[in-house]
């Protein structure tokens, strides 16, 4: 089964000149539309054992003599599709900076310091119902070098796969009240504020542990499968 | 007003950034955290197929070649089958062996990123029509916004090459050319060198799929 069109208009073009690097990296000539195969509809398989009972507890997967410092939160939620089921069993990984803003990464030299007990990485499967969750730290903001006073809103990075390599997403989340989001070139990139808002995670009193830690509830949406009414299958059957 | 349609809308996409490494290949950027890494090594010694190294470079405008790349492939087994349940071909068994997937990060000191793979077989694409064996790229950094897709093929499969339906979608000969990777068969195992150019005269042909 083939993936509906991807809605380039809900989607960053490559070039976007707010942000810089983009305008070196991005292709002049347009993509060329290719009808899904078992090339696009098809995708790597992940299982439960090949991630340790830490990955996705990033307060302890790196804690060398103690908790990381800063504010202790549950990131929680679900990926679904375009037609609004549950997408089971796929790898969500997910990255970023310290307290600080400063990421554990020999190419970043911020001079935010880093933090012993925080490595900054994790992932998880989702379960049946689409469902994933870690816990972490909240990031930091950052300065970076777009224009000279340019700084990213706090994010966590979000890495996707779903069931075909059609869907393969990356992607920012955002956190509900930052006024960092509204300057930031690379948020706005993308043309549709509707599209913008749906990488802002809401804080989600129902989601924390009281006197514990603090949720913010983040749903992804993959793109979804065409059903193969009225017609022959078109892969080889 | 006509009802209204109920389906969601995908996710926005955002660039990688600059430390993708991170979170994806946490051995590159410095640090060792998980038990079990996802690598650029594809087969084992028990892979059915002919050993091959997949290696290139991503090539911005200027003509320079990024160090923050991360790369992924997704192919077929040497039989042309994909170890999915949707593929359902009726040629060919899966491989337990091999996955088919494998991800890497350009070198920061040489930019060359390099894949150990099995040579894929040829897979059956729509309406039954043969493609020619070839390997699913997806290309993600700083300064891209939306990851890009393209193809690998192989530069000795010139007759399945010459009929595969997607190179001929490609209007301008000269560029199916872009997606043809050189064989180099000095060394103990074959080299296949692959150089993903961004934008420019001999730019990538990228796919939206």
């Amino acid at each position: 089964m083939e993936f509906y069109q991807r809605d380039r208009t809900l989607q960053p073009a490559g070039y976007a000149p707010i942000y810089k690097t983009s305008v070196a990296r991005s292709p002049r000539q347009s993509l060329l539309s290719l009808q899904g195969s078992l090339s696009e509809t098809t995708g790597p398989v992940f299982g439960q054992n090949e991630l340790g009972p830490l990955d996705h507890d990033l307060i302890r997967n790196y804690a060398m003599d103690g908790d990381p410092i800063g504010e202790r939160i549950i990131v929680h939620g679900r990926v679904l599709d375009e037609n609004n089921r549950p997408v089971p069993h796929t790898l969500v990984e997910f990255w970023q900076a310290n307290a600080g803003g400063r990421y554990r990464h020999k190419k970043d030299t911020y001079l935010a310091p880093i933090d012993p007990n925080f490595g900054g990485c994790g992932r998880a499967l989702t379960d049946e119902n689409g469902y994933y969750f870690f816990r972490t730290i909240k990031p930091g903001p950052y300065p970076w070098r777009n224009y000279v006073n340019s700084w990213r809103p706090a994010h966590i990075h979000f890495s996707v796969f779903g069931s075909g390599f059609a869907q393969r997403l990356i992607t920012q989340m955002y956190f509900e009240g930052d006024p960092l989001i509204k300057e930031c070139p690379i948020v706005h990139v993308i043309p549709d504020e509707h599209a913008i808002n749906r990488l802002i995670a809401p804080i989600d009193l129902n989601g924390s542990v009281p006197l514990d830690t603090l949720a913010y509830k983040f749903d992804i949406v993959l793109r979804g499968r065409r059903s193969t009414l009225f017609e022959n299958r078109l892969e080889g059957n | 007003m006509a009802q209204p349609l109920d389906y969601l809308k995908e996710t926005a996409s955002q660039t990688a950034g600059p430390y993708v490494h991170i979170g994806l290949i946490p051995k590159q950027a410095g640090f060792d955290i998980f038990e079990n890494n996802f690598t650029n090594i594809m087969a084992s010694e028990n892979t059915r197929g002919e050993k091959i190294i997949i290696e290139g470079r991503v090539i911005d405008g200027t003509g320079t070649p990024l160090r923050d790349a991360l790369l992924e492939i997704w192919q077929a087994n040497s039989d042309g089958r994909y170890n999915h349940e949707l593929d359902r071909q009726k040629t060919g068994d899966i491989d337990k062996e091999f996955r088919g997937w494998g991800r890497t990060g350009t070198d920061f000191d040489t930019s060359v990123y390099r894949f150990e793979t099995i040579k894929p077989g040829a897979v059956s694409g729509r309406n039954n029509r043969d493609m020619a064996p070839h390997v699913n790229f997806w290309i993600v950094a700083r300064g891209i916004n939306i990851g890009l897709n393209t193809r690998m093929y192989f530069a000795d499969e010139i007759d399945a090459n010459a009929n595969d339906p997607v190179l001929n979608l490609i209007e301008q000969e000269e560029r199916r050319k872009t997606l043809i990777a050189s064989r180099d068969d000095t060394g103990l195992v074959p080299i296949y060198r692959f150089d993903i150019v961004l934008q420019g005269e001999s730019e990538t042909v990228f796919f939206d799929i």
